[in-house]
């Protein structure tokens, strides 16, 4: 599907040719091959694990290619480290600033290469051009103070404006706005324009798809590990563009009524939802994200990557400040706002970094098991071994976890099995209201279908469940109706009959509202198509016994 | 066939140095102790084992709290500064009684701690720095309690608790037993002691999952200075005089020597009290044995230095690639 270009070598900037890369057996990139012209914004998109970083890293000298070819400015070129691209004109602006936060901001601007004077550093001049150059990128401020007393954004200019002055011919910007305010993006556009304008190639980015249209030329998506589309990005329909990342084919689009409402809807609107979460807001993340999951249904919570939805289960458990937004369950609310309140409450979450957020790796599975329900196994602080015995013993049972004994450490056991001890933690506090992120990604196939099994045995138990997946199957077929965020809102809703790939598909991708509505209840929020749609628990299909062929195991 | 060998050496290697983590420390002390009586039997001696006591028992307290620290993956450098403020404190109210000023003391040691657990768990710095800068500040403290010179101390009872026995055992190194019995209990079978260890492995993870992670650090904190100030009060009732200047001086690090000798990893998720028992007593066999056969106390310290380095290397915990 790569376009063929016509373009003699010395019209691009930047080349690769079959470059491979593949970390202990694991294909990272497969025969990538990538192109960018001068002066033009050329978007790379994908979703985790599509190789779009590790691209970046072969392209800056961070890894060697395993096979293939970096052409920089029609030369073959094997840069070293990122300080020799760098010193070749391809500047790189990762997702964390990489400046010095303790320095001054004229320093940070001119660090390694500071105007002389006598073999002294000319602190005038130097703080009076990075004054004047700044000023042009929309940053203004007294050059003096140390960079890390700017915000983000602005910090982020000043990591542009060195790009741009060590006489960069490539910038490659990863992911460039995720901390900016809508005003620095604008700037921040204004400046990419300038640098077209001066024939300097941009690869950006983003998984924001409104940017990509806004400011890229071309766009080129990979997907696991190879590019799966180069293209002109106008003219590209974004649905097109999320099916080829997504990796789902694009079938006719489905029109959809704007009728279609849902005759048993008031099934599951009668009654008090388990879990309701009301206007939720965490800094640049999440805008007023509002939720209802009631006794025994399944929502999923769709979007792609970025759209905000392991922030919105983290902020509903309080893992997360929220600026506003309150969170009850059974119609009580949770007076303050922490994981503890939160399970207090009843409302638990299984986090997607099983192993930086969830397991005690070198603690025993036992005690991973029995981490949270601790104080309730205990009397007067002592630990009651018997009690302990008996639950861990339950939910080895009840889960099929495997370890050779409950004294294994966790740390030792595959990723199916430490996510088993993981919901078993959660499972044995009797929770209300369950929040899985990602619960099978990474997982072997087995195992991925016995937690799918799990998840549909819970919800018929009267647990809500709210399921965030980036397999669309699984989203699909597991969840009653799913919620749908895009850049931190809720953009619609989907239920049954339109609970489909191809509706899930369509809400993807459609373009965001002019000024988004301050999230209406999801009884009444306008959802794909200008249709209400509503599903009760008797709609939702059964996960197969066997899950689907495992294509996210560990990707990352 | 060879890759078998190499494989298998490589599985034996492993298992070598599992076992030199698990039991180096109570091989290594039962080897110098042979090696120390075979060299001259009348280390056996009573007298000699008693004084041997009366100087690890102190040791023994703070490394405790200290093995409790470093299992939360802190540090606490503030011991031997709480130590000379114990010491500063207890002469003052003697006149009320060893027990009100002993209480005072511990109260005072528990005040330190919770200040330096405070910011760890609260502001989140770093304890390194939290706990070198209580460090610095209690110690002027106590000196500005107790003036620069040092002061007889002829409390009775603080004379018998520094130096009587009973069962022919240092009542000292019975309290710190009691203690090192009681840190035990708690590392292993309680709920605190099970969640110190849980935020020590994975903080973030212990937080998601509900646990009380500030609690149980302030109170980690809190337990370290307890002990400490007990530690001090031991420390001028043995002997005989009060001089925050100079007790309690670089008693953090010999805290942190026996804690890492005795297997504890300072990385966290880990306590070893037992271990932590077995290193006071290595290092202060090694410390005694060398000064008895005239070793200057200059070479003392680079082999002391020598087997820090390697107890942290043979702790450090190797990947299962």
């Amino acid at each position: 599907m790569v376009e063929q270009d016509p373009a003699p070598r010395a019209e691009r900037v930047l080349e690769v040719t079959g470059v491979s890369k593949s970390f202990a057996g694991v294909h990272a990139l497969r025969a990538v091959d990538f192109e960018l012209r001068p002066g033009e914004v050329h978007a790379l998109v994908g979703e985790n694990g599509a190789g779009k970083s590790t691209l970046i890293k072969v392209m800056t000298g961070v890894y060697r290619p395993d096979a293939g070819q970096v052409y920089f400015a029609g030369q073959e070129r094997d840069f070293r480290n990122p300080l020799d691209a760098q010193a070749a004109g391809l500047s790189t602006i990762y997702q964390e600033v990489n400046l010095v936060p303790l320095m001054s901001i004229a320093r940070n601007l001119y660090l390694g290469r500071e105007p002389r004077h006598f073999g002294l550093v000319d602190v005038r001049r130097m703080n009076r051009e990075a004054a004047r150059t700044l000023t042009s990128y929309g940053v203004t401020v007294d050059v003096t103070r140390p960079l890390r007393t700017l915000g983000l954004g602005a910090q982020q200019m000043v990591a542009l404006a060195r790009a741009v002055q060590i006489d960069a011919r490539v910038v490659i910007m990863d992911e460039p706005t995720s901390s900016l305010e809508p005003r620095e993006v604008e700037t921040l556009f204004s400046v990419i324009r300038d640098l077209r304008r001066r024939s300097i190639a941009v690869v950006y980015v983003s998984h924001r798809l409104d940017e990509l249209y806004a400011i890229c030329d071309r766009v080129t998506v990979m997907r696991d590990g190879q590019v799966v589309h180069t293209g002109e990005m106008a003219g590209l329909e974004r649905l097109q563009l999320i099916s080829m990342m997504l990796g789902r084919e694009m079938s006719t689009v489905r029109e959809q009524g704007s009728t279609a409402f849902d005759t048993d809807r008031h099934r599951t609107s009668h009654g008090r939802p388990a879990l309701r979460a009301t206007d939720l807001t965490v800094r640049h993340r999440v805008h007023g994200v509002s939720l209802d999951v009631h006794p025994g249904e399944v929502v999923g919570l769709g979007g792609l990557l970025g759209a905000g939805r392991s922030e919105t289960a983290k902020a509903v458990v309080g893992a997360l400040v929220t600026e506003s937004g309150s969170v009850e369950v059974d119609g009580r609310p949770i007076p303050h706002r922490s994981p503890a309140a939160a399970i207090r409450a009843g409302v638990v979450m299984l986090p997607e970094d099983r192993k930086v957020e969830g397991i005690i790796p070198s603690l025993s599975v036992r005690e991973n098991i029995s981490l949270a329900a601790l104080p309730r196994l205990s009397r007067a602080g002592l630990v009651s071994r018997a009690k302990q015995d008996e639950i861990v013993r339950l939910f080895m049972d009840r889960l099929r976890i495997k370890a050779s004994s409950p004294d294994q450490k966790v740390r030792d056991l595959s990723g199916g099995n430490q996510q088993k001890v993981l919901l078993a933690r959660w499972l044995c506090l009797n929770p209300k209201v369950l929040l899985l992120d990602e619960p099978t990604r990474g997982i072997d196939v087995g195992a991925k279908a016995e937690v799918q099994a799990l998840i549909d045995e819970l919800a018929g138990e009267g647990l809500a469940v709210l399921l965030i997946s980036s397999d669309l199957e699984e989203l699909i077929e597991g969840s009653n109706r799913v919620v749908v965020l895009k850049d931190g809102r809720v953009v619609g809703e989907l239920g049954g009959e339109n609970l489909t790939e191809q509706g899930l598909l369509d809400a993807l991708a459609a373009t965001p509202a002019p000024a988004p509505a301050p999230a209406p209840a999801p009884e009444s929020k306008p959802a794909v198509d200008g249709a209400l749609h509503h599903t009760h628990a008797d709609d939702r299909e059964h996960l197969p016994a066997s899950g689907p062929a495992e294509d996210k195991e560990d990707q990352r | 066939m060879s890759a078998d060998a190499w494989a298998s050496s490589v599985r034996d290697r492993d298992r070598l140095l599992h076992l030199l983590q698990e039991y180096g420390v109570y091989a290594a002390l039962t080897l110098l102790f042979a090696v120390a009586v075979g060299l001259d039997t009348s280390f056996l001696s009573v007298s000699n084992v008693r004084i041997q006591l009366f100087q690890v028992a102190p040791t023994l307290l703070v490394a405790l709290g200290m093995a409790l620290v470093i299992g939360t993956e802190g540090i606490d450098l503030s011991v031997g500064a709480v130590i000379a403020l114990s010491a500063a404190i207890v002469p003052l109210y003697l006149g009320y009684g060893l027990p009100l000023a002993m209480a005072i003391a511990l109260l005072l040691g528990a005040v330190c701690g919770a200040v330096g657990g405070a910011m760890v768990a609260l502001t989140r710095i770093q304890p390194i720095v939290a706990t070198l800068s209580l460090m610095i500040g209690v110690r002027g403290l106590a000196e500005l309690f107790n003036g620069d010179s040092a002061k007889p101390v002829t409390d009775s009872a603080l004379l018998a608790l520094g130096s009587d026995s009973f069962a022919g055992v240092p009542l000292m190194a019975w309290i710190a037993a009691g203690c090192a019995l009681l840190a035990g209990l708690v590392v292993r079978r309680t709920t605190f002691g099970r969640q110190l260890v849980a935020i020590g492995d994975n903080r973030q993870a212990s937080r998601l999952s509900g646990l009380p992670v500030r609690r149980v650090l302030i109170a980690v904190y809190v337990l370290s200075g307890v002990l400490a100030a007990l530690a001090g009060v031991m420390i001028v009732g043995h002997g005989a005089e009060a001089d925050p200047a100079n007790q309690g001086l670089t008693m953090e690090l010999s805290a942190i020597t026996a804690v890492v000798v005795g297997g504890t990893p300072l990385s966290g998720g880990r306590v070893r009290v037992l271990g932590t028992v077995a290193g006071a007593h290595f290092m202060q066999l090694i410390a005694a044995v060398l000064t008895q056969h005239n070793v200057p106390a200059s070479y003392t310290q680079i082999i002391e230095a020598a087997i820090i380095c390697f107890a942290v290397y043979a702790s450090q915990e190797r990947g299962t690639r």
